[in-house]
């Protein structure tokens, strides 16, 4: 049992801001006089007034190892160990477990007590951290008290560059609250090394990242995806290109969680978008040792391997969602991985017709990788509302303005073999005589996002690698509560 | 030295808990060894011997110097001897 409590008598856990613990204050003073008693006040020690022997209990320890989850609770000891409690007021129980002097006079039979301090959200886990055992399998890295934690993360090579949020036993512990998930169990195995990677790992590195814990879901989610071999992950970290995981999240869960699908939807400034991307790259880099300069041997890379994440724009009823064209159900949660370079921005503020519009698109997504390149990487299209409307007014779906965007996409093969326009880039000469498409079906993945001004859209190109479309692809996950 | 701050690992823990000190470069040749005095008494001489060995085995040393042993060396003296040398010796000498 905790110090300071008698033996044998009675023990009340309370707190001042709590009106049934006011209610009882009079019979918490007359037990005080009856015999060995001690009140735990969470949160006042001068409550309650006239009581000789009140324990503070500011930091909720003594509220944490009674496991307290109701104030007021009345427990009995016997011999040092606990026989009896009650939650709230309930006269009848309060006679039984302390005799007479705790009958109540004038007081209503019977009134709910509050919740405790120590079961408050957060708080909790910051009490199992401190006084319990956290149960936490990763091993543990000591800090001096003069170090800074943050440059400890740094030191040992655990940030992308930016500071990260270190990792305490608190902090993950709250973040695995926010899954249902065990925290042994592997959600797979990252590479480059192949390292099995558990959710307790996920929750370290998204506690990294910024995350909030009511994101782990989808970082669970977005980590699965990535993990399918048919988004061929550790090709795309290796690769010189500059291509990184790009993470686009529809559903409930996106709105849920507060992602940005509008105004500045690819920048900054939503913390959802910001580290939920930014996680997944944490987790390459720690678990998988996936470190730049060696096994990743980007050229270039692109500010998007920092983090590469948003949410489509389901506000249209009459607009498919991505995820429902890639095969999930309506009203689901989804995470779509596209192998993402840098964003480029397409202007076009003098088309009005659905048709000037495909045509213009096509210009502007011929310039995916090489104009004269195609089928050697796909595209993401993001809309926006304005060039959305011009389509919409029409009466156009998605899949019409896939459809024709689909055939605008095909050139003849001469002018785009080798040599063609004094340029030596291109295809073979044997696809002279053919017409080509510029990427593969279902190449080209159109989504929805952006601020309501401004008739521009974006075109994000993708990685030579999904070129085969066999063996790699973009990759369409349902996400799990 | 007390710890107040725990962290937990985030890597898949395949290295030592001590951050391994830099491996040490195969050959000295091409090279330039930055030989930094802290500042304390007879600091100097010691600097003289080693400056005297480096030149006999024909490796190219640079000399730098604390403004005081009692501080550590300023930012601005670290990043020189970074950019001007790939390896340091810290001389203390009492």
């Amino acid at each position: 049992m905790p110090d300071g409590l008698p033996t044998d008598g009675l023990v009340i856990v309370a707190k001042r801001d709590c009106p049934t613990c006011s209610l009882v204050e009079p019979i918490m003073q007359k037990l005080d006089r009856a015999g060995p008693f001690a009140v735990i006040s969470q949160d006042d020690p001068t409550f309650p007034a006239g009581v000789r022997s009140v324990i503070d209990d500011h930091d909720l320890e003594r509220s944490f190892k009674l496991n307290i989850e109701t104030v007021p609770t009345l427990l009995r000891f016997k011999n040092g160990k606990e026989v009896e409690r009650t939650v709230g007021w309930d006269r009848q129980e309060w006679i039984r477990l302390a005799g007479d002097a705790a009958s109540g006079d004038g007081l209503p039979a019977w009134q709910p007590g509050c919740g405790s301090k120590s079961v408050e959200p957060g708080v909790h886990e910051a009490l199992v951290a401190r006084y319990g055992d956290p149960g936490l399998k990763s091993r543990a890295i000591s800090v001096g008290n003069w170090d800074d934690p943050i440059e400890a993360c740094f030191e040992r090579g655990w940030t992308d560059g930016l500071p990260v949020v270190p990792p305490t036993d608190e902090r993950i512990l709250r973040m695995l609250a926010g899954t249902e998930r065990k925290p042994d169990e592997v959600v797979g195995l990252i590479p480059p090394n192949l390292a099995p990677c558990t959710v307790e790992k996920v929750a370290i590195n998204a506690v990294m990242a910024g995350c909030k814990p009511e994101y782990m879901p989808v970082v669970l989610g977005v980590l699965e995806a990535a993990l399918d071999p048919l988004f061929v992950l550790h090709g795309l970290l290796c690769t010189t290109h500059f291509s990184g995981p790009l993470v686009i999240i529809n559903g409930p869960a996106a709105k849920a969680i507060g992602m940005n699908s509008g105004v500045n939807a690819l920048g900054q400034g939503n913390r959802a978008n910001a580290t939920i991307g930014r996680a997944l790259q944490l987790i390459v880099r720690n678990v998988g040792g996936g470190l730049p300069g060696a096994i990743d041997r980007a050229t270039l890379g692109n500010p998007g391997k920092y983090t590469f994440c948003f949410a489509e724009d389901e506000s249209d009823p009459d607009w498919e969602p991505l995820s429902v064209r890639r095969g999930i159900a309506p009203g689901k949660s989804a995470v779509t991985l596209f192998h993402g370079e840098g964003v480029n921005g397409f202007i076009d503020q003098k088309s009005r017709t659905p048709e000037e519009l495909v045509r213009s698109l096509a210009m502007g997504l011929f310039g995916v990788g090489h104009p004269k390149l195609c089928l050697a990487g796909n595209a993401v299209l993001v809309l926006t509302p304005e060039h959305y409307k011009i389509f919409k007014d029409a009466g156009w779906s998605r899949r019409q303005i896939e459809d024709a965007l689909y055939q605008a996409l095909k050139r003849p093969g001469r002018d785009l073999v080798r040599g063609a326009h004094g340029v030596p880039e291109g295809l073979p000469p044997s696809m002279a005589e053919q017409m080509i498409d510029k990427f593969q079906p279902d190449g080209l993945l159109i989504v929805r996002a952006g601020g309501e001004a401004g008739l521009f859209s974006a075109i994000i190109g993708g990685w030579p690698g999904q070129s085969v479309r066999e063996e790699c692809q973009a990759v369409t996950r349902e996400i799990r509560p | 030295m007390s710890v107040t701050v725990k962290l937990r690992d985030p890597t898949a823990e395949s290295s030592p808990v001590r951050r391994p000190r830099l491996t040490p470069p195969p050959s000295l040749d091409g090279k330039t060894v930055a030989l930094m005095d802290i500042g304390k008494s007879r600091g100097k001489e010691f600097i003289d011997r080693l400056e005297s060995h480096f030149a006999k085995a024909g490796i190219a040393t640079r000399r730098y110097a604390k403004p005081t042993n009692t501080k550590v060396a300023p930012i601005e003296l670290m990043q020189k001897i970074a950019a001007e040398a790939q390896l340091a010796v810290i001389a203390l000498s009492d």
